[in-house]
């Protein structure tokens, strides 16, 4: 019964693909992205930190594809081997923040009253801070280093998910299976952990994919203004920040490049969450 | 009136009109070729089921299609002239404004159906406006049009928002916004669904009583062959996408031509059917074979003095009555009447603020709903839900819906669970093959089947019945109740039964309770409620059932004061 | 009931349920300001660095010293006891002294809000100028050329980070183009000292009547609004989209059509007056984004805001500023919701009689 639900599902996947190639390309993307952060090492042409002062600040050429910064180090290497770190760093945020925000908005949203009230307050003060300044100070706090960043970044995001598992939580709360579970010998902890949890993820997924952008962003901007990852290891925002200090005399590609490869991985994730929603909405299955 | 006048040129025709919609799964013919025609002045009911292609009709005519539905062939003629490619604009223009508006139609949802933001004597003077008022002259205008709806108070009413209009208030706006533009023809498109039985009378009544004096035609759009009967002069009846049968109601009702117009008359619950008038067939298992308990026994459920309240509103108050092994009861009321917070009470799925419930004489009311589900008797007392989409689980398949209560509530297990699911879903009318089968792969009756086969898996004493056939269309709905009816006598389960439908309570019901207000209005036996109702309050809901009698000859549409 | 609500009362009624709202809103988000304030307190506390071996007389002031330093500025006390403290100079309106610039924060706050947020409304102002429109155009054609068009640029638009845009803004503006001036700052540093009258340069120049000192300024602010002007587009230009067309599809509109009220009329009065509601609620989300997103653009433009003097307190671990900071961004977050909440009072009448 379940291969049947399955095969269904691809089926609908497949068919929702071809009618949006767009999905299928983000999804490709999103793959290559992997691929490369696990064999950065090995698809890098130079080592990433090896200076040569010699090819200092050289634009594009056959050699150096994307250029080499004011140290004479390759930018291509740079920016791929930046990619393990920055989607790292994403990746674990968005599922810390997933997963803790996952279970209390959705107690939350299935008790009501009290609880309900001062943790939406809660949720208000840390949404009542410009988050990306809440992420600054909380890095600040707790260290310069590349664990806070992921903790900030978590932390940020976790709003969003209680607030968004409260609301799926909430409108499914009164639905006839829900009392119905009730009537078949549930009790209120069951009938969320195993009734309302799995109705609410396929939503709660596509959040995780359209927040893994977000994330990168987060992160990327974190590391501009000095916080978090500091040089010399390669990360996309650091990189851009090392390349702000040339874009007045014309150096354009040190922060081009870096700035693309942030645009180009935070665009597949968003568009991979949109088409996500499309597969997973049952209103638009057939 | 204008009954029964062929020579007049038809004021709209359609021939052979065929719609298609543009959906992700492709192309879907939702008209196959229908044709009709509507004469001035004439009513015309166009009765099915859901599907059956009669909202499409109308829109079609009304040039309101949305985006994905396009007129694929046939004509549409309005007074004799071609529109069927013309847009609402342009058909307004060859109409010319002195006629005013061609069509006008009132709407399914009439809160839904009005500005939200705008208020409703704006909304008036736009439609005046657009139909060449002055500024000036369209706010007495549209105060005369409040008033020729009987809105009471009508100059302050000028400056209300629909949401501080009741539901029933709304469509009176929505039948004086439609009027303003003076049509020639109104299509009313199931104008009174989701109201109340007795606002629906009011608005139906003031429907035809201004279609009548201002000698404008109507098309009547319903499932409700009752209400069609009513106040049409001719019916057409319609069934995927397809015009099946049409005629005089007295006629078409008495002795239906197509096979389909059979059923669905057979099907219709009315004030005299029984339960195997709607389901010909099988004759109704023996009666059940009831022993006269033990004097002394306790009854099976006893509610005392109950109530329920949220906040300061109070959902149900001090509502008493006591049921018998094996009995059935009927809960009725309107909207806001308590019922199905008095159902959930009783499921205790929700705790009572007052009031005591016995169950076999102990008392029940006092365990939290929220350890309920650890009592013995959580398997005694089982439930099946309203809406058969909301109801099941859309993660789990027939098999494991149905499954699911037997697991946590009885000691089957493997194999013996197994043979105990397919033969409740056997005795629910659903097939093994079916089982396998997720929510959104079934009908809306296959669904209520599971909800049905789910409640009784467990063996329960007494089933809640919330509404099991609100959402069901009447061919579906009378195989369902048959169902229900045959499940009590061979298992002797006690019925609590909730509806807005009197007609159903009346034939699935020994006893019936009438709620008004979370209150108990009139309780007793239900042939002699029926019969002869001894509050004004059940009399009223019985006046306001829209009824018609297959056995009567012809019947004219009963005049309308 | 709703229902039965004398509709005489009407003309009062919608103010004073603005009035109730925006009270409750108020009411609710003290606990949050509060709830900000300590959450701010307690980050700066554990932060790394000591400020009184800072503000002591330098690397080699002897532990006596510093000791000193520590209890006149309060350090030797319980937490508990620093945060009652702390709270109270709040509510005096004391928020400390920056140890980098030697000035009390309230001051350097209040010299630079005027950047900050001139910066921010002009962006918002632009974001909002080209959003609407866009998404109405898009919404009235779903499908269509245009539609597709705004739905890439809203793809593209949430992608790039501000710092790049920013970044190649000024590449393609001041060092290729050579339109722009160069990204530093609010104002020529050869132009005559602006007058100082609101703060805000474009106002002031204008009430001046100083036309060559107003081009000045704007074009310096032009790129830096523009970067996050396009940061913001996306959000918005979704919003109305997605919200314009589920008024478009909703029953109202159906029945506007079958009343034969003129296209326009159907388009402007009915549709876009209800679908500007969540774009009034996504306004008010977006202008917080770009509170915090100011910390990016104003380091890339070297912009004298608030944020970039936070920024750089929190590099130097001045606690002070950051605090300032910080309860400054609630407290005009908490005013950008009553103001979003009065104008959707103004533009709803269901939520006075909720």
């Amino acid at each position: 019964m379940t291969t049947l639900a399955a095969g269904a599902t691809l089926r609908h996947a497949a068919w929702i693909l071809r009618g949006n190639p767009l999905t299928a390309v983000a999804a490709a993307g999103a793959l290559i992205l992997c691929l490369v952060a696990a064999f950065s090492p090995w698809l890098v042409p130079y080592d990433p930190v090896a200076s040569d002062v010699s090819v200092a600040l050289q634009p594009p050429s056959a050699a150096h594809w994307a250029g080499t910064d004011q140290l004479g180090r390759d930018l291509l290497s740079r920016i791929v081997a930046a990619t393990r770190l920055d989607l790292a760093i994403a990746l674990s945020a968005v599922l810390l923040s997933f997963a803790v925000g996952a279970v209390i908005g959705a107690v939350c949203g299935y008790a009501g009253g009290r609880l309900d009230r001062v943790v939406g307050r809660v949720v208000d003060v840390l949404m009542a801070f410009p988050l990306f300044v809440l992420a600054m100070a909380l890095v600040a706090a707790l260290g310069n280093r590349v664990e806070n960043i992921v903790v900030a970044t978590a932390i940020i995001n976790l709003p969003f998910y209680v607030r968004f598992a409260r609301a799926e939580v909430n409108v499914r709360r009164e639905a006839g299976y829900v009392e119905a579970a009730r009537a078949g010998g549930e009790g209120h902890l069951a009938v969320v952990l195993k009734f309302l949890l799995p109705n609410v993820l396929p939503a709660m997924a596509v959040q995780i994919s359209l927040n893994l952008g977000w994330a990168i962003l987060n992160a990327a901007g974190l590391s501009f203004i000095g916080l978090g990852v500091r040089p010399p290891t390669p990360e996309w925002g650091i990189l851009v920040a090392e390349g702000a200090r040339f874009i007045t005399t014309g150096k354009w590609w040190l922060v081009a490049f870096p700035g693309l490869a942030l645009m180009l991985a935070v665009l597949c994730f968003n568009l991979l969450g949109d088409g996500l929603r499309d597969i997973l909405d049952p209103r638009m299955r057939t | 009136m204008i009954h029964a006048s062929p020579p007049a040129p038809p004021l709209l025709s359609i021939e052979d009109l065929r719609v298609a919609f543009a959906t992700r799964a492709g192309t879907v013919e939702a008209l196959r070729g229908v044709s009709l025609a509507v004469a001035p002045g004439e009513s015309l009911g166009l009765v099915g089921e859901s599907g059956s292609g009669k909202s499409v009709t109308a829109f079609a005519a009304a040039r309101l299609l949305d985006r994905a539905g396009r007129i694929t062939g046939g004509r549409i003629r309005f007074r004799g002239q071609d529109v069927t490619r013309l847009s609402a604009a342009d058909l307004r223009d060859a109409q010319g404004s002195a006629q005013g508006s061609a069509i006008g139609m009132i709407f399914q949802n009439p809160r839904a159906a009005l500005n939200p933001i705008r208020p409703v004597g704006l909304q008036l003077a736009d439609v005046l406006r657009a139909n060449g008022h002055s500024r000036a002259a369209a706010r007495d205008k549209a105060l005369a049009a409040l008033e020729a709806v009987r809105i009471r108070d009508a100059a302050r009413r000028l400056d209300a928002y629909p949401h501080e209009l009741s539901g029933g208030m709304c469509q009176r706006v929505m039948i004086a916004l439609a009027l303003a533009a003076e049509p020639a023809l109104l299509i009313a498109d199931e104008p009174t669904t989701g109201l109340d039985v007795t606002t629906q009378k009011t608005v139906m009544d003031l429907v035809a009583r201004l279609t009548a004096e201002r000698g404008m035609a109507l098309i009547l759009i319903t499932h409700d062959l009752g209400l069609a009967a009513q106040y049409c002069s001719r019916i057409a009846v319609m069934e995927a996408g397809r015009l099946v049968e049409e005629g005089a109601p007295g006629a078409l009702f008495s002795s239906p031509r197509h096979p389909y117009t059979a059923r669905l008359v057979a099907a219709s619950p009315t004030p005299t059917s029984t339960l195997a008038d709607l389901t010909p067939g099988a004759p109704p298992p023996p009666a059940p074979a009831r022993p006269n308990p033990p004097a002394g026994t306790p009854a099976l459920l006893e509610v005392q003095g109950i109530g329920k309240r949220y906040g300061d509103a109070a959902a149900v108050e001090d509502v008493s009555f006591a049921m018998r092994e094996g009995e059935s009861l009927g809960l009725v009321g309107e909207s806001g009447s308590g019922k199905s917070t008095l159902s959930r009470l009783i499921c205790r799925l929700i705790d009572p603020s007052a009031g005591e419930i016995l169950f076999e004489g102990g008392s029940i009311g006092a365990i939290p709903a929220r350890d309920f589900h650890r009592s013995p008797l959580r398997r005694a007392i089982q439930i099946v839900f309203q809406d058969p989409d909301g109801s099941l689980n859309p993660r789990f398949s027939a098999f494991d819906s149905i499954a699911h209560p037997v697991r946590r509530l009885t000691e089957l297990r493997g194999e013996a669970l197994r043979r105990r699911v397919i033969e409740s879903a056997g005795r629910a009318g659903l097939g093994a093959d079916l089982l396998g089968r997720f929510p959104h792969q079934l009908s809306g009756g296959q669904k209520a089947r599971v909800g049905i086969a789910r409640a009784v898996a467990v063996r329960p004493r007494l089933l809640v019945l919330d509404e099991p056939t609100a959402a069901l269309d009447v061919s579906v709905q009378a195989g369902v109740l048959r169902l229900l009816d045959d499940l009590r006598r061979e298992d002797g389960l006690a019925f609590l039964f909730v509806s807005h439908d009197l007609n159903v309570v009346r034939m699935m019901c020994e006893r019936t309770v009438v709620l008004q207000a979370g209150r108990v209005v009139e309780a007793g036996d239900s042939r002699d409620l029926f019969q002869a109702p001894r509050t004004a309050y059940t009399r009223e809901l019985l006046a306001a059932i829209p009824h018609f009698r297959p056995g009567a000859a012809r019947e004219p549409a009963e005049p309308v004061a | 009931m709703a229902a039965s609500r004398p509709a005489s009362s009407r003309p009062a009624s919608p103010w004073a349920g603005i009035a109730r709202r925006a009270g409750r809103r108020l009411a609710s988000s003290l606990p949050a300001l509060l709830g900000v304030l300590v959450l701010t307190f307690l980050l700066m506390r554990v932060l790394p660095g000591d400020p009184a071996v800072f503000f002591a007389s330098g690397p080699n002031a002897g532990k006596a010293e510093i000791e000193e330093v520590r209890r006149q500025m309060g350090l030797d006390r319980p937490v508990p006891e620093q945060l009652v403290r702390y709270l109270g100079d709040v509510a005096t309106g004391h928020l400390g002294r920056s140890m980098t610039t030697g000035q009390p924060v309230l001051t350097d706050l209040r010299r630079r809000l005027p950047a900050s947020l001139e910066l921010t409304f002009t962006a918002l102002a632009i974001a909002l100028a080209l959003a609407i429109p866009l998404g109405i155009a898009a919404a009235l054609r779903p499908g269509s050329l245009v539609d597709h068009g705004v739905r890439f640029l809203c793809a593209l638009g949430v992608c790039v980070p501000t710092f790049v845009s920013g970044l190649l803004l000024i590449y393609v503006f001041y060092y290729l183009l050579g339109l722009a001036p160069d990204p530093t700052g609010r104002i020529d540093v050869f132009a005559a000292t602006p007058p100082d009258i609101t703060g805000f340069l474009l106002v002031d120049f204008a009430l001046v009547g100083d036309g060559e000192g107003w081009r000045n300024a704007a074009s310096q602010l032009v790129l830096p609004a523009l970067t996050m002007a396009l940061f913001v587009l996306a959000p918005l230009a979704r919003i109305t989209r997605a919200s314009m067309l589920a008024v478009l599809g909703s029953d109202f509109i159906r029945t506007a059509r079958s009343l034969g009220l003129p296209p326009r009329r159907v388009v402007v009065t009915y549709a876009l007056r209800n679908a500007i509601l969540p774009v009034l609620t996504i306004a008010g989300i977006v202008f917080s984004t770009m509170l915090g997103a100011n910390v990016l653009v104003e380091k890339v433009f070297s912009w004298p805001g608030v944020a970039s003097y936070a920024l750089d307190a929190l590099l130097a671990s001045d606690y002070a500023p950051v605090q300032g900071f910080v309860l400054l961004m609630a407290s005009l977050f908490v005013l950008v919701n009553l103001t979003v909440d009065v104008l959707y009072g103004l533009a709803d009448p269901r939520i006075s009689v909720e």
